[in-house]
């Protein structure tokens, strides 16, 4: 039954498998639905497991149950273009700013708008908003020809509630997610004995009360704990931009990371000099080297950023992008303070390897060993970040 | 809906406003015996069903609430090592009887139960990651072992499980696919109407009609940390009532804000943006 539906939903990317699929068997076996509405509830719950996909599942369900492609097609691929931030790498700094200036969601409005109007004007047309360097959506060159608009309604109940798709915000498509970073940094543990003696050591309390002549003799151990501290500096700058998501993901990770022993972060533009910042606004400064002097050399330090800057930038006393912070230090120095005082430092970098011949990039990755932002290179990371040195 | 009326159904109870979706849900899980797991913004009553549903089917309600040390062991039992120690020191009880010192959690207590109960699992999230796998064969099989008693405990009647979660995506696949799954959107101000009216029956009209004006405006600032919900909402109304505001000085004035923002940084910048617009 509706086995057509399964293979609709999965080409929609819901992650559905056979357990659910069986369950839904199950239920409608049972005698469950009526009607329509009742089916797309009912599916909906034994289907789909997060409200990230829950707009998935809307687009699949029309498309099924009314047997004609959706505008969502055009969306989502573009919606996909978007969020790649490779492509938005590939922009000019104008056309960049361009993009800042709207919000993804206005962003979305807009293309819808203007999809919309295209249709009404030009039926069936083969481009659209093609207007030359004045659209935020100009630079993809993508030509969706001849895709319907499924803009009238009628039909039943759950199809419209279906072609809402109020939960469009919920979605997440997400390269890696929060939760598989986490896994990744779970491998940055040295288990210690540490703290009070809080666990009672069954096998040598027996072992000293029979000594003791079967009187109690209780033997406490120290409970096994992580020993590591973590120190995560990110790179907010301007070229960071495309990144954010993918930052604040491993920055969520590592803050709800409840296994370090202590956890401390610090933002920064582009490369270190005289301040770190506690915010990502970048007013609450705090002096590199007082950060040096209070935080011990066995802190795990992550620095997250891009490592792409202007040579003076990284070289040159006074380089710092903005000149009132007059860094009488240059920041590769500042970096190697870093490395010097930490015994273990990695740098992470969310531009692919394949962009990082670029020369302060390859500056950096003299300094410190660099991994991508992917979940090998975590990996890989975590695992340079745990070795006794 | 359904043809065949062979469990208990779930219709909502008289202090709980329920959705539809969420009954239907609700009654899938039922049903099919499967755990229900509610997602939703904070304050939008993931727990309050749990009681609406023990309450609407007269069943037991046993609460888990998971903390971050939780393990998942400890809702099925806990071995007391100590006491048996203790007793086979200072006597008084026959320490060879192991079954004494079991102590059964809130899911072998559901178990065990002779009647069918509904089971919170309540903030699942909160706890270690591994903490839902640990679990998944317990409440698949309804039945888990005890080595120190050589004891298999299963449950007379499967009890409802409601899970409840705040977290976005922490929760393991293989959990997922077993599970029920409802997101609780946040309600829209109809449905607030009606339930604000359950908690104050006697709300004057223009009362209800203006703080909510004001409280759906408040959610429509993004930049608040946490947004007011419906539980703020609840004790704000009920401090207006308290306090005798007029209802044509909420939404200009919006008095005891301090209950509707409860973080510092939101009343700060609330404050703030207030202040800017009364002087300029």
């Amino acid at each position: 039954m509706f086995t057509g539906f399964f293979y609709t939903l999965k080409r929609r990317k819901v992650p559905i498998s056979i357990v659910e699929w069986m369950t839904l068997m199950e239920a409608l076996s049972k005698g469950f639905i009526s009607n329509l509405d009742e089916f797309y509830y009912l599916a909906r719950a034994i289907l789909v497991k997060s409200e990230a996909y829950y707009d998935h599942y809307d687009v699949a369900f029309q498309e099924y149950f009314k047997g004609i492609e959706t505008p969502a097609e055009i969306t989502e691929q573009i919606m996909e273009w978007l969020k790649d931030p490779i492509n938005k790498m590939t922009l000019t700094e104008e056309e960049r700013a361009l993009f800042d200036s709207m919000d993804f969601d206005e962003l979305l409005r807009e293309l819808e708008k203007r999809l919309k109007e295209q249709t009404e004007q030009h039926d069936g047309g083969g481009h659209w908003i093609g207007r030359g360097g004045t659209s935020p959506f100009g630079h993809s060159g993508y030509h969706p020809a001849g895709i319907r608009i499924g803009g009238e309604s009628g039909g039943r109940h759950a199809i419209q509630i279906a072609q809402q798709r109020r939960f469009r915000n919920y979605r997440s498509d997400l390269i890696l997610d929060v939760r598989q970073i986490k896994m990744a940094l779970r491998g940055l543990r040295q288990l210690s004995r540490i703290g009070p003696e809080d666990e009672l050591d069954l096998e040598r309390t027996i072992g000293a009360t029979c000594k003791n002549a079967g009187e109690i003799e209780m033997v406490w151990a120290r409970s096994r704990k992580n020993a590591v501290k973590l120190l995560l500096l990110m790179d907010v700058g301007g070229s960071m931009f495309p990144f954010a998501r993918l930052c604040s993901q491993l920055f969520s990770a590592a803050h709800s990371s409840t296994h370090f022993k202590d956890f401390q972060y610090f933002y920064f533009h582009n490369c270190i000099y005289d301040n770190l910042y506690q915010d990502i606004e970048r007013q609450e400064a705090v002096s590199t080297d007082h950060l040096l002097r209070i935080l011990e050399p066995d802190y795990k330090v992550v620095l997250v950023g891009d490592a792409r800057m202007a040579v003076p930038e990284l070289t040159q006393k006074y380089g710092a992008i903005y000149y009132y912070e007059r860094n009488e230090v240059p920041g590769l120095l500042r970096l190697k303070q870093i490395v010097e005082h930490f015994t273990h430092c990695v740098w992470i970098n969310p531009v692919e390897p394949y962009y990082w011949n670029h020369p302060t990039v390859l500056m950096i990755e003299k300094l410190f060993p660099m991994f991508e932002l992917t979940l090998d290179g975590l990996g890989l990371a975590v695992k340079k970040l745990i070795v006794k040195k | 809906m359904v043809n065949n009326d062979d469990f208990d159904r779930f219709s909502g109870s008289p202090d709980y406003v329920i959705s539809e979706p969420l009954k239907n849900a609700v009654n899938v899980t039922i049903a099919l015996e499967r755990p229900l797991l509610i997602r939703g913004e904070p304050g939008t009553g993931k727990t309050l069903l749990a009681h609406s549903i023990a309450k609407g089917l007269g069943k037991k309600l046993i609460i888990w609430n998971i903390k971050s040390t939780t393990k998942a062991q400890e809702g099925l039992y806990v071995y007391d090592t100590v006491q048996r120690l203790n007793d086979s020191r200072f006597g008084g009880r026959d320490v060879s009887d192991i079954k004494q010192y079991i102590k059964l959690g809130k899911l072998g207590q559901a178990f065990v139960s002779p009647e069918q109960v509904v089971l919170l699992i309540d903030e699942i999230d909160k706890a270690d990651l591994e903490f839902p796998n640990d679990l998944l064969n317990e409440l698949e099989e309804m039945s888990f072992y005890i080595p120190e008693t050589n004891e298999t405990i299963t449950a007379n009647h499967r009890p409802i499980v409601v899970i409840t979660s705040n977290a976005e995506k922490e929760l393991p696949d293989a959990f997922l696919r077993r599970c029920i799954f409802h997101y609780i959107e946040f309600p829209n101000s109809a449905l607030m109407e009606e339930i604000v009216k359950v908690h104050f029956p006697n709300i004057k009209d223009n009362l209800l009609r203006e703080s909510l004006k004001a409280f759906y405006k408040l959610r429509e600032i993004d930049d608040f940390r946490k947004k007011p919900s419906t539980s703020e909402l609840i004790d704000w109304i009920r401090a207006l009532i308290a306090g005798g505001i007029p209802h044509d000085k909420i939404s200009s004035e919006i008095p005891f804000v301090g209950t509707l923002l409860k973080k510092e940084t939101d009343y700060d910048y609330f404050v703030a943006r207030m202040g800017r617009k009364s002087y300029g």
